[in-house]
Order: C-alpha cells, then sequence, then structure tokens
C-alpha cells in the first residue's frame, strides 16, 4: 500500500525511465543526481499504491517544462518542483495528500520524487502516459477529458505563474509553453491537481514499480555480461525491429518541437535494408524501405546495441550502432479516444494505428 | 619535412623519427622510474640514428598518459578554488556533486557559487554579481589557493561573465592561474565544470611535464616545437597543452589507430592494439578513431570529451592461462613478463610462450616452451582466434569482411585469418604505432554552439568558419584544413529556428619556417 522507496531503487529508476522516454523526456542525470543527494542528507520519500487513494485525495502532478538543452545548463532544483506545487496549494486552498508524475519516460519520471522529498509526502506509483510526449493533451487524463486547469508555473527568479483557466488541453498547452519559452525555456510546473478517484479511473498505474524493475534488468544483465536488449524485450513483452548503424540525422524545429528523422541502415540480418525513424520530440513512426513498422503509441526506443542504454531524439548521431525495439503501450492509448490524441495523425502522420503487437 | 613522435607509456617509451612519410628510424626503451631519463634516451636515439650533417628535427610530438594518471591515482593534483556564475539556477547541485569523495578530497577545494550567467538567447539571467566574486576571490587568496576554474551558465554562447570574473580574480590574486569553462567544454554545465576543474587541478604539473619535456629535448640537443597529443588524434603546442593539461588525457590508444593508419595507408580498417596486459579494438573512420556513443569518465568523473569507442579485452603478450582449464585472462603478469613467462625461464604460462611454441614469434628461449603439449598449444591458439573474433565483431558495423590493422607489442597473438575480416595486415613498426601515431598528429578545431536568427546553411557555414580559425590558431596550415564532422540540432521550444551546432576540422600543421623560428 505505502513502502519506503530505497536509495538502491533510484538509479534503476532512472535506468528504465530513459528507455520508456522513447526517445524523448530528457536524461535523467540531473534529477537522479539531485534525489541521491536529498537521500544523503537523510530526506526519504514513501511510494504509495495509487489503489490507496481515497476518492477525495488531492494528488500533484508535476513535471519540468522546457528544452532539454537549456536543462542540461539550468540544472533542475527540487525546491522549485517543490514551490510549484505549494503555489498550487495557496491557490486552491486544498493542501495535496501524495504527488505523482506526469510522463514516466525520461528525467520527469523523478520529478515527483524531487518534490516529495522536499515536502515529505508520498509519491503516488502511477503517472499519465505510461511512456513520454511533448504535449498536455497528450496525457491519459486529457484521453479522460479531465478538467485541464489550474497549472502553476515557476522560475529560478521568482517568477511565478498561473494558468487559471483554458479553454481547452491545447489551449493550456500553448499558453504555458508561452510562458515557459519566456523565463528560459525551462521551469517547474504543477499542472492541473488531480483527485484520488481521477488517478485511479485514467491514470497509467504502477509504472514507477515497473520502471525500476526494467532499469534493474537491464543493469543485471550489464553486470552479468548477458544481453541487455534481450533483458528489455523479456520484461516489456517487445520485440527487436530493427538492428543497425545511424547513417543520418536529419532536424527541423518546426512549431516549437524538434521533428524529423533518424536514418538507420541494417546490420547483421538486416542488412541492405533501411529504417526511418520519424520523431517529433520522441520517436512516432518507424518506416522500413518506405512502409511504416511501428507507431505511436506502441512505444518505439533506440537502444545502444551494447549497452542497452537509451538514446535520445537530440543525441542520436551518425555513427552509433543501435537496435530498434517496439514495447506495448498502455490500453488507454490504444483506445479510440486514445488514438485520436495521440495516435499517428495527432502528429500529423495520415495512417490507422497498426500495433506491432496485433494479433 | 622530420618529426619525432614519442609516447610514454606506463611500460615503454617509443620514440620515432619520420622524414615525410619515411620511417627513419624507431626505438623501444622500458619506461624509466625517472620518466624524463627515458624521453631523453630515446629522443638521443633515434636523432643519433640519422647520418652526420643531417638537416633539423621540425617537431616533436609526444603522447603521455601523465595526467590521466595523475587523476586516476588522485595523485599530483594541486588545490583548487571553484567559481559558478549560475546563481539562482542550479543551487542544489554545487560543483563537483558528481565527483569521487576522495577525488573531491585531494583537491580539497574551495567553491562558491555566486549570481549572474547567461541564457542560451544571450539575455543575462541575472545581473552578474561583482561583489560575490571580489568576495569569493579574497577567500581564495586568503587561502593560498592559486588555480581558479570559473564557469559560468550558458557560457559556450556568452562568455562575458566568465571573462569578467576573470578580470577581477585576477586583480586580487594576480598570480592566478585560471581556467575559464568556455574555452574546454561544450554545453552542459556539470560536465563542462568537471573539465574546468580537473584543469584547474592539473595546473602545476602540467607546467612542470612540459618544461621536464622541454629541458629532456634540449639535453637532447632537438631544438624544435613539440606538441602534446590530445584525446582525438590530433595535437596541441606544449604551451597550450600546458595550460589545458586535459586536453591530453588519452592518447595511446588514439596514436596506435593512427599510426595503423599511417602505416597502411587505410583510412577505414579495424584496429587491434595488443599491448602486455590488453588489447584494444577499435575502428577508423576516415582516418581517425572512431568515438564513443557514451559520455566518457575520466577517474570516474563525467566530461564531454570526445574519446576513441575502443572496447578493451584481456588480452596481451602476459596473460596468465591456466593449463589445466586452459581458461585465458584475464589476469596478466604485465611489465614483469621478463622474469615470469616460460620462455624467460619463469614458471608462468602466458600467450606469448603459447605464440612462442606454436613458432608465430621468437621471444626469449623457445627451448623453454618445448615441452608443451602441441594439441594444447593449437587449442589454445584457437581460443585466442574465438577471442579477437568476439572483440571485432562486436566493434564491427558492416557484415562485410573488413581489414584488420594489427600493432603493438603483442601483435603476433592474431591469427593470420580471422572470421568477420577480409585480411589481417601486419607492418612493419607495428611495435611503435603509437609514437608513430604521434608523429604524425594533425591539429584539430571545434565549434560547439547555439547559433539563432540565420538560416540552417548559414548558421553550418558560420560554425565552421569560426572551427576553421580556431584550427589555425591552434598552429594548422589553412590551406590543409578539412571539416571531419558536422553535425546540427535544432533546439526544440526554443524561438528564432535556434539550432546547436558542432563541427569539427582537422588540418595539417603549419610550420614554421627557420627564418621564423629564429624571429619569434
Amino acid at each position: 500500500m505505502i513502502r519506503d522507496f530505497e536509495a538502491s531503487e533510484i538509479d534503476p529508476l532512472a535506468v528504465g525511465a530513459w528507455i520508456l522516454g522513447t526517445g524523448g523526456g530528457g536524461s535523467p542525470y540531473l534529477a537522479q543526481l539531485n534525489l541521491r543527494k536529498l537521500y544523503k542528507e537523510g530526506k526519504r520519500v514513501k511510494l504509495l499504491d495509487p489503489l490507496a487513494l481515497d476518492d477525495g485525495d488531492a494528488v500533484a502532478v508535476v513535471s519540468k517544462m522546457g528544452a532539454p538543452l537549456v536543462g542540461q545548463e539550468r540544472l533542475v532544483d527540487p525546491a522549485h518542483l517543490a514551490r510549484a506545487m505549494q503555489l498550487m496549494e495557496e491557490y486552491t486552498g486544498r493542501k495535496f495528500r501524495a504527488v505523482m508524475s506526469v510522463e514516466i519516460g525520461g528525467g520527469n519520471a523523478l520529478s515527483p520524487f524531487l518534490a516529495a522529498a522536499m515536502l515529505d509526502i508520498p509519491v503516488v506509483d502511477a503517472d499519465a502516459m505510461g511512456r513520454a510526449y511533448p504535449e498536455a493533451q497528450m496525457t491519459s487524463f486529457a484521453i479522460g477529458d479531465l478538467p485541464m486547469y489550474p497549472l502553476t508555473l515557476v522560475d529560478c527568479r521568482d517568477n511565478e505563474a498561473i494558468v487559471a483557466k483554458a479553454a481547452s488541453w491545447k489551449w493550456m498547452e500553448r499558453i504555458s509553453r508561452k510562458i515557459c519559452t519566456e523565463v528560459g525555456s525551462t521551469s517547474a510546473t504543477c499542472k492541473a491537481p488531480r483527485t484520488g478517484k481521477e488517478v485511479k479511473e485514467w491514470g497509467v498505474l504502477h509504472t514507477v514499480t515497473k520502471a525500476v524493475s526494467l532499469g534493474r534488468a537491464v543493469l543485471d544483465a550489464r553486470a552479468a555480461h548477458t544481453d541487455p536488449i534481450e533483458a528489455v524485450l523479456a520484461h516489456e513483452g517487445g520485440k527487436v525491429l530493427f538492428k543497425g548503424k545511424v547513417a543520418d540525422v536529419d532536424r527541423t524545429t518546426t512549431g516549437g518541437f524538434l521533428r524529423g528523422a533518424a536514418q538507420i541502415e541494417g546490420l547483421d540480418d538486416d542488412r541492405g535494408s533501411k529504417v526511418e525513424l520519424a520523431f517529433q520530440n520522441e520517436w512516432a513512426v518507424a518506416f522500413r524501405d518506405g512502409q511504416p513498422i511501428a507507431m505511436t503509441p506502441d512505444l518505439i526506443c533506440l537502444l545502444d546495441t551494447v549497452s542497452g542504454e537509451a538514446i535520445g531524439t537530440e543525441t542520436v548521431r551518425y555513427g552509433q550502432r543501435v537496435t530498434v525495439v517496439a514495447l506495448p503501450a498502455p490500453a488507454v492509448l490504444t483506445s479510440p479516444k486514445g488514438l485520436e490524441h495521440v495516435g499517428p495523425r495527432a502528429f500529423g502522420y495520415d495512417l490507422d494505428f497498426k500495433s506491432v503487437f496485433a494479433a | 619535412m622530420k618529426r619525432i613522435g614519442i609516447d610514454v607509456g606506463g611500460t615503454n617509451t617509443d620514440a620515432v623519427l619520420i622524414d615525410g612519410e619515411k620511417v627513419v628510424s624507431a626505438i623501444k626503451f622500458p619506461t624509466t622510474a625517472d620518466v624524463m631519463q627515458g624521453v631523453v634516451n630515446a629522443i638521443g636515439h633515434v636523432v643519433a640514428s640519422q647520418a652526420p650533417g643531417a638537416s633539423p628535427i621540425d617537431a616533436v610530438m609526444i603522447g603521455t598518459t601523465h595526467f590521466t594518471n595523475a587523476v586516476v591515482e588522485r595523485a599530483r593534483l594541486e588545490r583548487i578554488a571553484a567559481i559558478r556564475i549560475a546563481m539562482p539556477a542550479g543551487a542544489s547541485l554545487p560543483p563537483m556533486i558528481d565527483w569521487p569523495d576522495d577525488l573531491r578530497e585531494s583537491v580539497d577545494p574551495l567553491s562558491f557559487m555566486v549570481h549572474g550567467g547567461h541564457e542560451y538567447d544571450g539575455r543575462p539571467l541575472v545581473p552578474l554579481a561583482r561583489d560575490e566574486i571580489r568576495d569569493a576571490a579574497m577567500k581564495i587568496r586568503d587561502a593560498g589557493i592559486t588555480s581558479v576554474g570559473i564557469t559560468a551558465l550558458f557560457s559556450p554562447l556568452t562568455a562575458e561573465c566568465e571573462l569578467e570574473a576573470a578580470e577581477i580574480v585576477r586583480s586580487i590574486i594576480p598570480d592566478a592561474r585560471i581556467t575559464l569553462s568556455h574555452t574546454l567544454g561544450r554545453i552542459g554545465l556539470l560536465e563542462r565544470e568537471n573539465v574546468t576543474l580537473l584543469n584547474a587541478a592539473l595546473q602545476g604539473l602540467g607546467r612542470k611535464t612540459i618544461d621536464a619535456f622541454k629541458d629532456a629535448l634540449n639535453q637532447a640537443g632537438v631544438n624544435a616545437p613539440f606538441y602534446l597529443t590530445q584525446n582525438d588524434g590530433t595535437v596541441v603546442l606544449a604551451d597550450v597543452a600546458a595550460a589545458n593539461p586535459v586536453y591530453s588525457f588519452a592518447s595511446g590508444p588514439t596514436n596506435s589507430m593512427r599510426g595503423a593508419a599511417f602505416l597502411t595507408g587505410l583510412k577505414e580498417a579495424m584496429v587491434i592494439d595488443v599491448g602486455g596486459t590488453t588489447s584494444d579494438v577499435g575502428c577508423l573512420v576516415g582516418g581517425f578513431p572512431r568515438e564513443a556513443n557514451n559520455v566518457v569518465e575520466v577517474g570516474g568523473v563525467r566530461t564531454l570529451f570526445r574519446m576513441p569507442d575502443l572496447l578493451p579485452m584481456a588480452l596481451g603478450g602476459g596473460t596468465i592461462i591456466d593449463p589445466e582449464t586452459r581458461k585465458i585472462g584475464p589476469r596478466s603478469v604485465g611489465y614483469r613478463i621478463t622474469e615470469k613467462a616460460l620462455v624467460f625461464g619463469g614458471d608462468t604460462l602466458t600467450t606469448t610462450d603459447v605464440a612462442v611454441a606454436a613458432g608465430l614469434v621468437e621471444i626469449g628461449d623457445r627451448d623453454r616452451v618445448k615441452h608443451l603439449d602441441k594439441a594444447m598449444v593449437a587449442d589454445l591458439l584457437k581460443r585466442i582466434e574465438a577471442m579477437v573474433e568476439d572483440g571485432v565483431d562486436r566493434m564491427k558495423t558492416s557484415a562485410e569482411g573488413v581489414s584488420l590493422i594489427a600493432v603493438g607489442g603483442g601483435a603476433f597473438l592474431i591469427p593470420e585469418r580471422l572470421k568477420g575480416a577480409s585480411e589481417v595486415l601486419r607492418v612493419e613498426h607495428a611495435g611503435v604505432a603509437n609514437a608513430l601515431g604521434a608523429a604524425m598528429a594533425q591539429v584539430s578545431g571545434e565549434i560547439d554552439q547555439v547559433f539563432s536568427g540565420m538560416s540552417r546553411d548559414n548558421a553550418i557555414a558560420e560554425a565552421d568558419r569560426l572551427a576553421r580559425q580556431r584550427a589555425v590558431d591552434a598552429g594548422a596550415d589553412p590551406k590543409s584544413v578539412v571539416t571531419l564532422d558536422t553535425e546540427d540540432i535544432p533546439i526544440a521550444y526554443l524561438p528564432g529556428d535556434a539550432r546547436r551546432v558542432r563541427v569539427r576540422v582537422v588540418g595539417d600543421i603549419a610550420f614554421m619556417k627557420a627564418s621564423q623560428k629564429q624571429a619569434s
């Protein structure tokens, strides 16, 4: 129901979350350092089973928002994530029972832990994506048509903003993105608070536990000199799509996002074949010799062939030896309503969703 | 053009003299306790090999593991002060947060986090707190520290804060040796700061080492500009290297691979460098070692250095074999091979003994391995072959057979035919490939910064121009400079078509004419 989150789980969480980040979400390294430091100072975080939430509990949803590159300079600070939560409490007049992550993919998997360690409240073992996505309307809460406001946003210079209301999830995304860009393209945010009932109905449950055990499987495989990619596949019921070498990366910024494609030339059994991984912050669609072979919301992950380490859309580069794998998506994302929000068409691809894992 | 290449390793000091493309002489000396004496000996030997009245040496290139070893051994480092200009950002992760405790203790740092720095778009984060810097400088002065590392937020894009802080520090500590992060690192504050502070900790050793090399050259009667090889197979002038020891961290394997490229004329090939304890397998791409995918740690510190992508294997000339289980390695007799190996009268079966028994090489006394069972020797060779094949397979990026160049003192262990290799190349002077690689090193220039408000083509062109300028500043002949690698990343969420552009160029060293040398 509620248990201590052990110091020994920090690194596996980071490794697992980076894989579930499907190319986006930013590297968890800095958040990892922060959390280790807080643990060293004696702080502890408790992990709460979402099923133990009371329907009326208020749950905070926190995340870093902004450009990964800026995050590499303006290092994430737990104090700001905590402040965004407090600001929300001040504004709504309600105390939070617990805090959760908006996305288990990438560095934001650790964001609620940083806030929780500062404020001494538990983290809910759940998120709202089961992976990473770039925009507010791509959460399971948006798919559930839950309220999208208010939102608080905090910058390191005592700039604090509250978006009191937005007409839709997309409007919330647009308005908050504008503020974030103005304060230097990095900020700490507390999204619309959720009730315990909403989390139980619409959250993607037990994803923290899943990320930790995925990360542990990879780290154990590395230590035992067995194939870490096999470990990922076995753990998630995933499939290898392609093995090769990055031959070209073409990136363009349009509409405030990183869009483009990585070209991967096949090696071994895939020789003579080519895969194009199209991305919008996260890997969105994989085309093999022109034909789509995997697409969002199935998780498309690009992993270092030797270490099993995830490779991000900003860090992928020429010459890397990589393995493309697909992992199954949470059911909420593959539902008809889910596909409206995060299916291939939500990213501008005129494709009917066909899962790699369809029978 | 005559060049001497020297590689100062833990086991051997190697030296070669090349004239244009021709190897005039080469020598391997055991590294002495007094490292410099070994260098003097090695230089003396190759210089003396010339005909009387030969033209003078144009340049000397030295590869050394001095600086890496100091970090790894936590020795010979000096006390440092760190000034980070980024507050109120990054407050929760102070300088050296991710250093191993023993390394942090060995530099006994004074750390200061002050207000200032810039945003990605050149706006100040907050006004620079000059008074905070002054206070820090006075505390540093009072502590008697003279080596200072300064890191400001987004300094690779806007260096103003670092430059101004350096002036303030210098006004209070006139003899301070100051390392500014923008001169060393790329985007990524923590990694850039790490490199800056490692560099600060190596200031004294850097100066001392370069001076000692200078003395060694003088003693050997060589009066030529000298360079230190860098992590990426290029070189910098010794005086630049003295100020930036971190540039010269990794050089042995890189030099070996470059030497292999030089000896074979191949630009695309695999290289296996077989030493006494380990072998490194790497790939040549365009004549340079392929870079590693991941973040590189030096002595346990995370950096953004470019390092060659190497697969180390526990297979060398001194690798111990268990005759019972026929297990090869991972332990090695290392530099004690001359007393431990069977062929030298010792009692330990090593890979060298097996190679001698099989007639692959003549080392020591062959009669001492006569008794080895032929079937066992054949089986062990098979096992070595399988190890090498596995290493080659793991580093290969194409299923086609590639050329494999075998270099290093233990190159005789590599079989003539290997699965996955179209050919195994052995070349004369393979044993001193590392010194050769040093001798033929080039200079590079790199740019890694964010451009905005211009088209992609213009941004790349501008980055290329700046990188070329850097290469020329570092001693490259402008006419020989070529672009080696270019990469651009538009930045998600940032306005103004902002993109991070990274360009690397290399060029041949512009040797000053004798007349210019005298003038300078």
